[in-house]
């Protein structure tokens, strides 16, 4: 039985467990039958030409774990951000762990998406908001039809949150191939301002394919300020479907950073619906063996005088593969638009690739709107400028690698992710330097 | 101070009519309308083709049967119905002349119409011409000229018949018959075309060119340009068309073949204004052109084109950058009005060492317009030090049309050097306020500023053309170019 029909027939037994009369309800029988007729995506689809899912779908993958499984906190405190206070929601194989979360109702709320799905007093937020951005297609289908659990953030209007948030999703392994489909729902009313770190980890070698949705609504004048830390291991496969609301005034901004997992999918779609919007969205990829990492973003511009402003930087080594698919469209009434794209790339080695497909669409005439994409390698001239003055080869790589991402880096708010990318970076690139010289 | 505003300019693009939209009624033998083998077999007859060319066109007929239409490209049409398209249809006066003076009178006038005077073009510009009409080649000029160097520049009917071993060797080797579901139907039932071979170390003394005119209603015209420079030579080449102002859809699918071998050049210039319909949209050609080159060692192509007719364009002039250091170049203005849609750009596919590519795309839409790039860079990781530069500049004139650019780049190699940027942009009301400033009034700054968006390109045409596309730029966008 392949993966489809597998999920497909699970449907039955998953509405077993919940409350069939929901209006939610209703759309997870509606979502389930498109990806019936859907399918996963092939290379056939525009969208998917340069990403197979072929050898990630081969797994036979259990889509509800049997049990549940706890984790010492010590085990895993590397993998989160534990030099400041956060609030934190953690869900180890798909299920909420109670003991290392630190959830609050106190003025704002963090907590979880089936409380939210179950509980009256969230009816009309979820109403409003559930599955409303988020498109149609199979697998954001596939997620709405199983979306039952994952992180509910609603924070009221002019309240600034205390703290980060973090997300963190862990695998134990305990399940031969699983997956994971989180759904969270970001809700920031008006003047609010609220900074999310999400963060997927595989505590062993076994499959895991997560296929996530993420909605986040800014109302007007929010800030959402989102990272997404991306470095699993190598069995570790992520799709990330983000869907971004905007309405005036708003800011939101999406930084994400992949360094590991075998296959990374970005979804990145921001909706702009209302006028002095700004949207950032910004990632470093550095991957290496045979990875391969997927950048599909879309900003949309409806409405006049708004600004989005795209940055992506990857170092692809080894039989690595990166795919980056920009795609602005503005509309006729978005008027004065500025719009800014950029997709830099270095290639190390001869097996690596990379594909990138940067589209504007335009139907405004008073914008600026500019791409630029460039694929090229390391200055030999800088390089030996640097060698000249005694910094060893792979220090002077290094830092020129480093200096190509720091770009990306810049715009960064919280400086313990900063600290966090930098060490990972060092890290992978395989020099101990602090770089924040 | 003049007060032409853009607006003003908008108003005159969408009242401005086609110049060329006359019909001439020269007799012609046409084919009564439908495509089947019989159809097939019968173009092939009427072209006195040997065996083995009639074998082609049916494979390329049964493999066109198979295939659907691409839905892929950016524009949006009704659909030809290509069992109402007559494929073959021929001015009905003798086929053969021998110098300009047997040609059909009207025939004639139809070219002093188009401004290409074949007497004219003759003493003046030093051109060699192939015109064709609807479906066949009606006049070469300069065959003698030409001979003496060995360049063989004639329809590719006469080819076939005369030099089978160069077409039979080198035609669909870079397009083959399968290539695309248009490329399949003009390898069915293409009717004439050019045929040019240079052969090996010759400097062409002169340009080469095709005029090619859609006369007869409900045709198709399918034509065939295959070119062949040989080792060390080199060609430049001119192609221009238009077609009368109909308000059905005509359909217009040609496949142009070039061949580079080591050292040689080949410079492909285009002046493309076919019937762009309507200001309502109505009638107009539909365009869907499959042009590729092969560069082999040390050989350079360059495609040129000027794309200003059409009512529905698709056309992506490639080059296939085998040979090592070969180098491949694409310069376009495509400007669309009323209601045209382009989905235009190029393919530069590097397969061999130190390869280089330079592509220059300007968009220019106005009225309800669409206009697109797309294109695609591939790298192989046999390409060494590949090199590619690109550029995609949209200018919009109005707020009811739109400009897109798809740019594919795929690469495989880690010492390939990729650049690729594109903006978007409309006539800065500050641009024209700094030439109002020094006297320059608004309808010359826009001129002043249309013209140099697409200076990159026009400075890539040869002479002759230069000017007509000048002419042309003035005629699409009436009152902006000086």
């Amino acid at each position: 039985m392949d993966l489809k029909e597998k999920l497909v027939s699970s449907f039955l037994a998953f509405e077993e467990d919940i409350d069939v009369h929901s209006p939610v309800h209703d759309i997870r029988s509606e979502a389930i039958k498109t990806f019936e007729t859907e399918g996963f995506p092939t290379k056939k689809q525009e969208a998917w030409k340069y990403t197979s899912l072929n050898t990630v779908l081969k797994h036979d993958y259990s889509v509800f774990p049997k049990q549940e499984n706890s984790i010492e906190y010590k085990d895993i405190k590397k993998y989160f951000l534990h030099d400041i206070d956060t609030y934190k929601i953690i869900f180890i194989d798909g299920k909420y762990s109670s003991h290392l979360s630190q959830t609050t109702h106190d003025g704002i709320d963090v907590c979880l998406m089936s409380s939210a799905l179950n509980k009256p007093k969230y009816k009309q937020v979820i109403e409003t908001y559930f599955n409303k951005v988020a498109t149609k297609d199979s697998l954001t289908a596939l997620n709405t039809a199983f979306s039952s659990e994952g992180a509910y953030i609603h924070i009221p209007k002019n309240k600034l949150v205390d703290k980060p948030i973090q997300i963190l999703h862990f695998s134990t392994g305990n399940e031969a191939a699983l997956m994971l489909q989180p759904r969270n729902l970001i809700v920031a009313d008006e003047n609010s301002e609220v900074q999310i770190f999400e963060r997927h980890q595989s505590l062993t070698d076994n499959p895991v394919l997560t296929n996530s949705v993420t909605e986040i609504y800014t109302a007007k004048r929010a800030i959402v300020d989102y990272y997404k830390l991306q470095n699993d291991n190598s069995n570790a496969s992520l799709i990330d479907n983000t869907f971004v609301d905007q309405k005036e005034q708003s800011h939101c901004l999406v930084h994400t950073f992949s360094f590991g997992g075998k296959l990374t999918r970005n979804n990145l779609n921001f909706y702009q619906n209302g006028e002095r919007i700004e949207s950032t969205m910004k990632g470093i990829t550095i991957i290496g063996d045979k990875q391969h990492v997927d950048h599909n973003t879309l900003v949309h511009h409806i409405e006049p005088n708004c600004e989005s402003h795209q940055d992506y930087k990857g170092i692809f080594g080894d039989s690595a593969t990166g795919v980056f698919n920009g795609k602005i469209v503005v509309e006729k009434l978005a008027q004065k638009t500025n719009a800014f794209q950029s997709n830099n790339n270095i290639l190390l080695s001869d097996k690596a690739s990379i594909n990138t497909k940067p589209q504007l669409e335009i139907f405004a005439d008073d914008v600026k709107c500019s791409h630029g994409c460039t694929i090229g390698q390391l200055d030999e001239s800088a390089m030996f400028y640097m060698r000249s003055r005694g910094i060893p080869k792979k220090e002077a790589k290094a830092l020129l690698m480093y200096a190509f991402s720091n770009n990306v880096l810049s715009s960064v708010r919280i400086p313990e992710i900063k600290t966090r990318i930098t060490k990972i970076i060092a890290n992978k690139l395989g020099v101990n330097i602090g770089f924040d010289l | 101070m003049s007060k032409y505003t853009e607006d003003d300019l908008r108003e005159e693009l969408k009242t401005k009519e086609y110049e060329y939209g006359f019909y001439t009624d020269i007799e012609s033998d046409t084919f009564p309308i439908g495509l089947n083998e019989d159809v097939v077999r019968a173009i092939s007859l009427k072209k006195e083709e040997p065996e083995w060319m009639t074998e082609w066109r049916l494979e390329a007929f049964r493999a066109w049967e198979k295939m659907v239409e691409p839905e892929w490209a950016n524009v949006h049409y009704e659909k030809p119905d290509f069992q109402a398209i007559s494929y073959y249809s021929a001015p009905n006066s003798k086929p053969k002349y021998d110098s300009i003076d047997e040609v059909d009178p009207e025939l004639l006038a139809t070219f002093a119409k188009l401004g290409i005077s074949l007497d004219e073009q003759k003493k003046l510009a030093g051109v060699a011409m192939d015109v064709v009409v609807d479906s066949v080649s009606v006049a070469t000029t300069f065959k003698k000229t030409l001979g003496e160097k060995g360049i063989i520049f004639c329809s590719i009917s006469e080819a076939i018949r005369e030099h089978p071993e160069l077409v039979k060797k080198y035609l669909g080797t870079i397009v083959p018959q399968k290539d695309n579901f248009y490329a399949a139907l003009n390898s069915a039932v293409f009717s004439d075309g050019s045929f040019c071979y240079i052969p090996k170390g010759v400097r062409c003394p002169m340009e080469l060119s095709t005029y090619f005119r859609i006369n007869q209603a409900g045709t198709g015209q399918f034509e065939r340009t295959l070119v062949i420079a040989d080792e060390g030579s080199y060609v430049s080449y001119l192609e221009g068309c238009t077609a009368p102002s109909r308000d059905e859809n005509q359909l217009h699918a040609a496949v142009v073949e070039l061949i580079a071998l080591d050292d040689a050049e080949i410079k492909y210039s285009t002046v493309q204004n076919w019937f762009p319909g309507s200001a309502e949209g109505k009638g107009g050609v539909y365009n869907f052109v499959t042009k590729r080159g092969l560069c082999e060692k040390n050989a350079k192509i360059s495609w040129t084109q000027v794309e200003t007719g059409s009512a529905v364009t698709w056309k992506y002039p490639s080059c296939v950058l085998k040979g090592d250091n070969s180098v491949g170049e694409f310069y376009s203005i495509a400007v669309t009005n009323n209601y045209q849609q382009a989905d235009t750009g190029t393919k530069m596919i590097h397969l061999g060492k130190n390869t280089k590519s330079t592509i220059i795309s300007k968009g220019i839409s106005a009225g309800k317009s669409q206009n697109s790039y797309r294109g695609l860079v591939q790298i192989s990781p046999r390409a060494e030090n590949a090199r590619n530069f690109s550029q995609c500049d949209s200018l919009l004139m109005g707020n009811e049309c739109g400009a897109h650019t798809f740019p594919y780049i795929e690469v495989k190699n880690k010492s390939a050097q990729i650049e690729h940027e594109a903006t978007t942009s409309k006539i800065g009301e500050d641009q024209i306020f700094y030439c109002n400033q020094r006297g320059i009034d608004t309808e010359k700054a826009i001129a002043l500023i249309v013209n140099g968006f697409s200076k990159e390109v026009l400075n890539k045409l040869p002479m002759e053309f230069a000017v007509e596309a000048q002419k042309l730029l003035e005629i699409s966008l009436e009152g902006s170019v000086g």
